[in-house]
C-alpha cells in the first residue's frame, strides 16, 4: 500500500509540482499553505508522512511538527526548504520532524526519502549532516549529558560521508558496514540532535523563541 | 424645573425644592445653581432652552464646573496652598490647556492663543501682584523664574510636539530607504534573472540561472551585513559553487562545516577546490558534483565528489596540467597534500588537506 502523504507549502507553484511528481507513488490525502489549516487538516487526512516547508508565516514548519506530534506520534515529518539557515532546519528537526531534504532534490530521491522516513529512519541530507557537524563541533561550554552532548567518532564518521554526497548505501560499503547499521548510527544522531542541550542549539532556540 | 430635575434623578420634587431653599440659604449657592440648571435644561414639554448651548461646547462647560467646583472642596476642607499660588497656577494651567489642546476646528486657533496668552499673562500679573515689590534682589529671581515657567508652560507642548516630528520624519526616512536599498538590490539581482529567465528557452540554463539567482539572494537575505564579514570560508565556497554551477550547468551541493575567516592557506584551499570541481563539471559527465569542506583551527580538509565516469589516473596525459599544478600544486605550496581516487566507471573523489598553521607557507 502506498504510504498517504500530506504537503505543506506556502507556494502554490510548488505545491502543485509536488503533487505531480509524487502522485504516481504516493497518495497524496491533503494540502495546506499555512499553519493554522495545515494543523487542522493535518488532523484530519491523518496521512503517513508530512512533507512541510520550513518557512512559512505564522510560526513555520516547526509550529505545525509541535502541534501534531504531542497527540498524533504516528504522523511523520520531513521536512522541505530552500533556506540556508541552519537555526531555521535545526528547530523543525527538533520540534520532531525525522529529516531534511532541500527543495533542489530530484523527484526519485524525494520519493526515496518519503519512503525512509516512513519506514521511522531518519533522512539526513548532505546539508543537514554539515549543520550537525557545526552544531556538535568542538567542545561545548556545558556538556550535560555526554551521551546526548556529543557525537561518537562512528558517528561522525557517517556524517562527514554523508555530507560529502554518499548515499546510505555507499556510506556502508565505504565502512564495510550493513545499510541497517548506518540507518541506527543516523536515527541515534537524530535523537541527539532533538535531545541535545548544548550550547549551540539553546542559543539557536532562544534566539527564535523556539524552546 | 425642580419636576426635571426629580424625574431625572428620580427623586420627590419636594426634596429636591427642599435642597434648593437650604443652600440658597447657605450663602446663596442654592439660588446659583437653580439659576444654572434652569438655563442649561430643557423643559418637560421639550421647548427649547432659554439659553441655547451648542453640543460641543457643554463638556466643556461641564468639566469647568467639575474642576472649580473640586478647587472649592478642596479650599472649603483647608487642603490649599493659600489663594495667592492656586489661582494663578489654575489660570495659567487653562491658558495653556486652550492653546494647546487640538480643536476640531483649526481656523478658531489664532482665539485659542489670544485667549490662553491672557490667561496666562493675568495668572502671572495676579501672582506677581500678591507677592512682590520687584525691589529685592531675591524677589526679582522670583519673579524671573516664575515668568519662565510661564514662558515653558506656553512652549512646552509646542517644542515637545516639534521633537516627537523630528523623530517620526527621521524613522520614515530611515525605513524608507531600507526599501530603495531593496529596491535596488532586488531589482538589481532578480528581477535582471527573471527577464533573462523569460526570454531564454533552454531549459538548462534557465535552471541554472534560477540557482545562481537562489545562491545570491539566499546569501543577501540570510548571512552577512557588511563587506567586512564577507571573507570567510563559507562565502568563497558559495561563490565557488555558484561559477561552477553557473559555468557548466551542474548543480553544486556545497556543505561547509566550521566557517572560518579566510587566509592564504583557506584561498589556497579553496582554489584547489574551485579546480576540482571544474574538472568534475567538465569531464565526469555527472549532473552534480557534491564539494564538502571542514575546517578547525589546526587544519582544514576538503572532498571534491562526483558520480561520473571517472578515468584511470595513469591515462592523463602529461600536458594536461589540471590537477598536476592546479590541484596538488596549489595545496603542497602550503605544506598540503592532495589525492584522487577514481577508477573508470566509478565516480572521482579529490581529497584535499591543508595545515592551518607550522610547516611550510
Amino acid at each position: 500500500m502506498n504510504p498517504k502523504v500530506f504537503v505543506v507549502d506556502d507556494h502554490a507553484i510548488f505545491l502543485s509540482g509536488l503533487r505531480s511528481e509524487l502522485g504516481e507513488s504516493f497518495e497524496i490525502v491533503g494540502e495546506a499553505t499555512d499553519v493554522d489549516e495545515a494543523i487542522d487538516a493535518i488532523r484530519k487526512a491523518k496521512p503517513d508522512v508530512v512533507l512541510v516547508d520550513v518557512h512559512m508565516p505564522g510560526g513555520g514548519g516547526a509550529a505545525i511538527v509541535s502541534a501534531v506530534v504531542k497527540d498524533r506520534p504516528e504522523v511523520r515529518f520531513l521536512a522541505l526548504s530552500v533556506s540556508d539557515a541552519a537555526e531555521d532546519v535545526i528547530a523543525v528537526i527538533r520540534a520532531g520532524a525525522r529529516g531534511y531534504v532541500t527543495k533542489s532534490i530530484s523527484p526519485a530521491n524525494l520519493a526515496d526519502a518519503i519512503r525512509r522516513v516512513n519506514d521511522g529512519d531518519a533522512v539526513f541530507s548532505p546539508r543537514l549532516a554539515g549543520f550537525v557537524l557545526d552544531a556538535f563541533a568542538g567542545d561545548a561550554t556545558v556538556i550535560a549529558d555526554p551521551e546526548l552532548d556529543q557525537l561518537t567518532a562512528r558517528e561522525r564518521e557517517v556524517l562527514r560521508l554523508i555530507a560529502r554526497g554518499y548515499s546510505y548505501r555507499e556510506v556502508a560499503n565505504k565502512l564495510s558496514l550493513s545499510v541497517k547499521t548506518i540507518e541506527t548510527h543516523v536515527s541515534a544522531v537524530l535523537r541527539k540532535l532533538q535531545l541535545t542541550s548544548r550550547y549551540e542549539l539553546a542559543r539557536w532556540a532562544t534566539e527564535r523563541r523556539i524552546v | 424645573m425642580a419636576g426635571g430635575l426629580a424625574e431625572r434623578l428620580g427623586v420627590d420634587p419636594v426634596v429636591i425644592r427642599f435642597s434648593f431653599v437650604v443652600l440658597g440659604l447657605a450663602g446663596g449657592a442654592g439660588a446659583i445653581c437653580y439659576l444654572l440648571l434652569w438655563m442649561l435644561s430643557a423643559n418637560p414639554e421639550g421647548h427649547a432652552v432659554p439659553v441655547s448651548i451648542p453640543p460641543a461646547v457643554r463638556p466643556t462647560i461641564a468639566t469647568i464646573s467639575v474642576v472649580t467646583g473640586s478647587l472649592l472642596v478642596l479650599r472649603g476642607f483647608g487642603i490649599w496652598l493659600g489663594d495667592g499660588v492656586v489661582w494663578p497656577v489654575a489660570l495659567a494651567a487653562t491658558g495653556s490647556a486652550v492653546i494647546w489642546s487640538r480643536g476640531r476646528h483649526v481656523r478658531v486657533a489664532p482665539l485659542r492663543i489670544v485667549a490662553g496668552v491672557l490667561l496666562i499673562a493675568a495668572s502671572i500679573a495676579s501672582f506677581l501682584a500678591q507677592h512682590v515689590g520687584l525691589n529685592t534682589p531675591r524677589n526679582l529671581v522670583f519673579a524671573v523664574t516664575i515668568t519662565i515657567a510661564a514662558i515653558a508652560l506656553l512652549l512646552g507642548p509646542w517644542i515637545w510636539r516639534i521633537g516627537k516630528r523630528v523623530t517620526e520624519e527621521q524613522r520614515d526616512r530611515i525605513r524608507s530607504e531600507e526599501r530603495a536599498e531593496m529596491a535596488a538590490h532586488l531589482h538589481d539581482s532578480v528581477l535582471q534573472t527573471l527577464a533573462l529567465i523569460q526570454r531564454t528557452s533552454a531549459p538548462g540554463e534557465a535552471t541554472s540561472l534560477a540557482r545562481r539567482q537562489e545562491r545570491e539572494l539566499r546569501a543577501w537575505l540570510y548571512r552577512r551585513s557588511s563587506p567586512e564579514e564577507r571573507a570567510t570560508l563559507n562565502d568563497a565556497i558559495d561563490a565557488l559553487a555558484a561559477r561552477v554551477e553557473e559555468g557548466y550547468r551542474v548543480r553544486v551541493d556545497a556543505v561547509v562545516v566550521g566557517d572560518r575567516a579566510l587566509d592564504e592557506r583557506l584561498k589556497a584551499l579553496v582554489d584547489a577546490c574551485g579546480e576540482a570541481a571544474t574538472n568534475a563539471a567538465r569531464h565526469s559527465g555527472a549532473d552534480s558534483v557534491s564539494l564538502y569542506v571542514e575546517a578547525d583551527d589546526s587544519s582544514a580538509t576538503a572532498y571534491v565528489r562526483d558520480q561520473g565516469r571517472g578515468f584511470a589516473v595513469s591515462s592523463v596525459p602529461h600536458d594536461r596540467r589540471g590537477i598536476a599544478d592546479s590541484i596538488r600544486g596549489r595545496v603542497e605550496r602550503y605544506g598540503g597534500t592532495a589525492s584522487i581516487k577514481t577508477a573508470p566507471g566509478e565516480g572521482t573523489e579529490v581529497h584535499l588537506y591543508m595545515p592551518r598553521n607550522g610547516n611550510g607557507g
